[in-house]
């Protein structure tokens, strides 16, 4: 059994931000699939949820002004099926496509992946790399926050209580860049990622590389982007030894600690073995092997 | 907390009911004798518990029954009946894929939605199909076969037709 609550269902965003103002105790409910487990652990007690699920508003795909813009009650399951977010978010598409398992990608959503400010969230380091932005709405603010700044410790964001995520957008990234994410974990289906990466680079006709970006989930409070790793990488080119050398910095970089899921030794070392080879293969255009 | 009346059509069955908002979709279908739909883990790990909802397959203790208020609802037990069962519950028989018999119900719903997406599947494509539907008997091999047998039978029906 689940805890009591009260809980509204608005028709339409602006009537779901008036809700919002009324009261400062509403806790948005989209997927679920995070939240129904808090409250049924009594990990949770909000007084009042809101159903913003079916919020037409909240639940589309779209390309403008050069920008990727995606409602943030976008399911798991239709970013991956995607053709926008294929070819504007490469990294994304492959965290939705090893996220979870296939019925909790039907309900859980992007915003409710960053809402909820976890360090292994999946949808986090993808985002990261590609320079997104959260949008956050109330009745009578609007503000956009950079996804660097907007989760600011393991389970923080700095969402206001009356304020609803209502996009992630992200510049689409110029011709000739490419992105990837890989996740590690205990099996393949419904793991919490022992770490995750993604990574973006930008491949000049020259055949160097520039604009390269590094995110990491799991090993610090936040998911992070790994500038020194980045400002080491930036406008030369990728030999292995300096691919070595960035691995070897964006290990540093972490707070890996340990867990169940792993010990803070092994997450470091996993870093600079899966940053080289992600790197490497980027650089070269090589698809990672399969193993 | 109040009650309110929502609308669940169910196995082509509508039904209006009066619940309150923390009843979950798994407990309004039980109650309502939809026990093919299993509690398992209540938290999405398990997959017992897995219909369709408005044609996309669930973790019906994952979505509120309010949140599924006018929505179609299919469970296994609306997909066919003993007399003419659907070609997939006709294969778990079959192959032997029913050990228990607890995460059957799921297994299907989640099969199903394989095949209506992609009729003729890999066994790397089955396998990650029923990834969020565990079952401790089997082993998989059998209900992966069973969903095999199933897409073949379906697939020789429809060239027929």
């Amino acid at each position: 059994m689940l805890p009591e609550f009260e809980l509204l269902m608005p028709r339409t965003l602006p009537e779901a931000l008036e809700m919002m103002d009324e009261s400062s105790t509403v806790m948005p409910l989209a997927g679920g699939t995070n939240l129904l487990v808090d409250l049924r652990g009594r990990l949770s007690r909000p007084q009042t949820l809101m159903n913003i699920g079916g919020l037409v508003e909240l639940r589309g795909v779209h390309v403008e002004d050069g920008y990727a813009d995606v409602g943030s009650a976008v399911t798991i399951a239709d970013l991956k099926r995607n053709v926008l977010i294929a070819k504007h978010g490469q990294a994304l598409q492959q965290a939705a496509t090893v996220f979870a398992n296939p019925l909790i990608r039907n309900r859980a959503t992007i915003g409710g992946n960053l809402a909820y400010g976890s360090p292994a969230a999946d949808a986090a380091p993808p985002l990261l790399v590609l320079g997104a932005k959260v949008e956050l709405l109330s009745k009578d603010t609007k503000r956009t926050v950079p996804l660097k700044e907007f989760i600011t410790g393991v389970r923080k964001t700095v969402r206001h209580p009356k304020e609803l995520i209502t996009a992630i957008r992200w510049p689409i990234p110029p011709e000739g860049s490419v992105s990837v994410f890989r996740k590690l974990g205990l099996r393949k289906a419904d793991a919490i990622s022992v770490l995750s990466i993604a990574v973006m680079l930008h491949r000049k006709d020259t055949g160097d590389c520039d604009q390269v970006r590094i995110a990491l989930g799991a090993v610090a409070p936040t998911p992070i982007r790994v500038a020194a790793a980045e400002d080491f990488l930036d406008g030369g080119p990728l030999t292995p030894e300096v691919i070595a050398q960035a691995a070897q910095l964006a290990s540093e970089a972490t707070q890996a600690i340990g867990d169940i899921r792993g010990s803070a030794a092994y997450r470091k070392r996993v870093i600079t073995a899966l940053v080289r080879r992600l790197l490497t293969n980027l650089a070269k255009g090589t698809k990672e092997k399969k193993h | 907390m109040k009650a309110k009346v929502i609308t669940l059509n169910i196995n082509g069955r509508r039904h209006q009911v009066t619940l309150f908002p923390n009843v979950t979709l798994l407990e309004a279908l039980r109650s309502l004798n939809y026990t093919d739909v299993k509690n398992g883990c209540e938290k999405g790990d398990c997959g017992a518990c897995a219909v369709e909802l408005n044609g996309k397959v669930i973790n019906s203790c994952l979505v509120l029954a309010w949140q599924a208020d006018g929505a179609r609802i299919l469970t296994n037990a609306g997909l066919g009946t003993m007399e003419s069962p659907h070609s997939l519950q006709e294969a778990f028989a079959d192959a032997g894929a029913v050990q228990c018999g607890y995460c059957t119900s799921g297994m299907i719903i989640a099969a199903k939605a394989l095949l209506d997406e992609n009729p003729n599947p890999s066994e790397t494509e089955i396998r990650e199909a029923i990834s969020g539907n565990l079952c401790r008997c089997t082993g998989y091999a059998q209900i992966i076969s069973a969903i095999k047998m199933a897409a073949k039978k379906m697939m020789q029906q429809k060239a027929q037709e």
